[in-house]
């Protein structure tokens, strides 16, 4: 109905090779430009362009986080703070020696990517809920620091207010600039992260997952490998982390506490382990969760609630369908939303002829 | 080049030498002071009853194990504290008794993993794609189409190879280690579990990669028919010892030989 794949040939391994290889796919590709690009900056109200943006945000740091987790097998519980890392190397930098975002926000990554291989470094050692252990040590430390020293979180309150970004004397400042601006990182972190997945080095990352021994015999060194994929995977984090911190306009510790580690984790959960639309797709919907049952509870809410309990079970509820949505993918469907999304279209791909 | 003491061999050139190699764990010696020297281009088969340590002998020289005493070179290079990783760029490959493929993967990519070593380019060309980057893999994917046509796998380039039947797996695992381009290949009873016809196969493959490509092949197997067919020298190991080595008619007449593998009264 949609596409067929027969009667299209490839004639040379580099158009086999290329990331949208069918007709059907480089159009769809081209619509998303237009609805994303035209449509939906024009026709949609400010306030649903910033829940846009916070979901942009967590693109970039869900497939980071995807090719650390879901890529490499590796786990990290760490991954907010080396936000914070990126979040506050900026938020120093721009403060402080007054440079423009297209430096700080590589020196974030960076920054970010440093920190991250340093705590890479037991995995050489360690596994699964051990390494699971030592990122979250990881977590508490960098959290503890940049709360407590004050040359890097500003003193009071840890947080640093950043000037809006500004390209060419072009000052960022409404959703609806911020949304092109944000716009930009994450088609640049989709097509970079589908890039890395389908060289070398992503398939070594995966080579590392599905079969560690297997690797070393073919020759990848699993600890360097397993370093890159730390690296890579805390410089989106860092990038992550400065452009939430440019969206907000400060950078505050309280945005990158433990519970954000476990909001990414649900996402690529939710969204899909290793897989790049599975982690668009979890971040889509671990954003939109929260608000979604916010305005349904004030809504609905009050049918069975009084007012005051109301206020209480809002906050909590959202803890709870998380927890129960994650068990919920865990058991029916560990390849997550991505793989309901595989289905329906392996569906369409023969229909109306199914067998 | 000179030969390692105790060890025999033929005329050829020594491209792979293990020289009076040892390893126990904890109190089980698993391999005891054995020396064996494999030819270039030739065929050396390791033989020997259950337990008789010859995995644990292929898990020393691709470096998975390190020898409590004893080395091993190639072309001679001491190789024997290097990584399994090293081992694999000097260019030795491998397959496994129990087949070690990346199941979710493809039967290409399996095999693209098998060229690792020769990629060169890093982190940052691979995140564009582009130039360098691009060209190495299409280059690389040509030397993976031959090993594809060479193995007959054309029809399942795409597909997963845990969905594959065991014996094509098996096939896969030869082919990832062929990608390498493997001075010495190490194989791991590659034709544990296969029917007759597969058996077959897999002996042609084997031999076809041996005359046409010379390389040299280090070949564990259970199936004496088999061994003795397409092997140019034998080592014969019997609870960690190197008990019998010679050409396959040689061996066959060791009493030794005969002893270890139908017992001690027969032979008696």
């Amino acid at each position: 109905m949609f596409h067929r794949e027969a009667g299209i040939y490839k004639t040379s391994y580099a158009a086999d090779m290329a990331l949208y290889p069918l007709p059907v796919a480089r159009w769809a590709v081209a619509g998303f430009a237009v609805l994303f690009l035209g449509v939906l900056p024009l026709a949609v109200h400010e306030y649903y362009l910033t829940i846009v943006n916070l979901i942009s945000i967590a693109i970039v740091g869900a497939l980071g986080l995807n090719i650390l987790v879901g890529y490499t097998g590796q786990i990290s519980i760490g991954h907010a703070a080396f936000m914070s890392v990126g979040a506050y190397t900026a938020a120093n930098l721009a403060v402080r020696l007054d440079l423009p975002f297209w430096i700080t926000l590589p020196a974030g990554g960076l920054m970010a990517a440093a920190i991250g291989t340093l705590v890479g470094i037991p995995s050489l050692r360690i596994k699964g809920l051990y390494l699971a252990i030592a990122t979250l040590a990881a977590q508490l430390i960098i959290e503890w620091t940049i709360n407590h020293v004050e040359w890097i979180s500003g003193g009071v309150q840890a947080s640093i207010e950043v000037p809006r970004p500004e390209l060419f004397g072009y000052v960022i400042k409404s959703q609806t600039q911020l949304y092109f601006f944000l716009m930009f990182f994450v088609v640049l972190a989709i097509i970079a992260t589908q890039n890395l997945i389908r060289s070398r080095i992503g398939r070594a990352f995966i080579a590392i997952r599905d079969q560690d021994i297997a690797a070393e015999i073919i020759g990848i060194n699993i600890f360097r490998y397993k370093l890159y994929a730390f690296a890579i995977s805390s410089f989106y984090a860092g990038v992550t982390g400065v452009l939430y911190t440019y969206f907000l306009g400060i950078a505050n510790y309280e945005q990158f506490q433990i519970v954000v580690s476990i909001d990414y984790l649900a996402m690529i959960i939710i969204g899909g382990l290793g897989s790049i639309l599975g982690s668009i797709f979890g971040a889509i919907f671990v954003t939109l969760l929260p608000i979604v049952l916010r305005l349904v509870m004030e809504d609905f809410g009050s049918l069975i609630f009084s007012e005051a309990d109301l206020r209480n079970i809002i906050p909590n509820l959202r803890l709870i369908v998380f927890g129960a949505l994650i068990i919920f993918f865990l058991i029916v469907e560990p390849e997550g939303l991505n793989r309901l999304w595989r289905n329906i279209r392996s569906y369409f791909r023969v229909w109306p002829f199914s067998y | 080049m000179t030969r390692p003491s105790g060890a025999v061999a033929g005329e050829g050139v020594v491209q792979l030498a293990v020289e009076n190699v040892g390893k126990s764990f904890g109190g089980v010696r698993a391999v005891e002071d054995v020396s064996c020297v494999a030819e270039k281009g030739k065929v050396l088969s390791i033989i020997g009853p259950n337990g008789a340590g010859k995995t644990s002998l292929l898990n020393m020289i691709s470096g998975f194990y390190k020898p409590d005493h004893g080395r091993i070179t190639l072309d001679g290079r001491d190789i024997t504290s290097y990584a399994p990783n090293r081992v694999a760029a000097l260019g030795i490959a491998r397959t496994f008794q129990n087949i070690a493929l990346f199941r979710g993967m493809t039967v290409l990519d399996n095999l693209m993993l098998g060229r690792h070593v020769r990629m060169r380019y890093g982190v940052l060309s691979a995140f564009l794609y582009w130039g360098r980057a691009q060209r190495e893999e299409v280059e690389h994917r040509e030397r993976v189409e031959d090993i594809i046509e060479f193995l007959k796998l054309q029809d399942l380039r795409k597909q997963p190879t845990g969905a594959l039947a065991y014996g094509l797996q098996k096939r896969v695992e030869l082919g990832r280690a062929l990608a390498l381009d493997p001075q010495v290949l190490l194989l791991d009873e590659p034709m544990g579990g296969m029917n007759q016809e597969e058996k077959e196969d897999m002996a042609r493959y084997i031999l076809d990669v041996s005359e046409e490509r010379g390389t040299t092949i280090i070949l564990i197997e259970h199936d004496m028919g088999v061994v003795m067919d397409i092997s140019d020298r034998v080592v014969v190991l019997d609870r960690g010892r190197r008990i019998a080595e010679g050409t396959p008619d040689e061996v066959q007449r060791d009493p030794e030989v005969i002893k270890a593998y139908l017992g001690a009264q027969k032979a008696a």
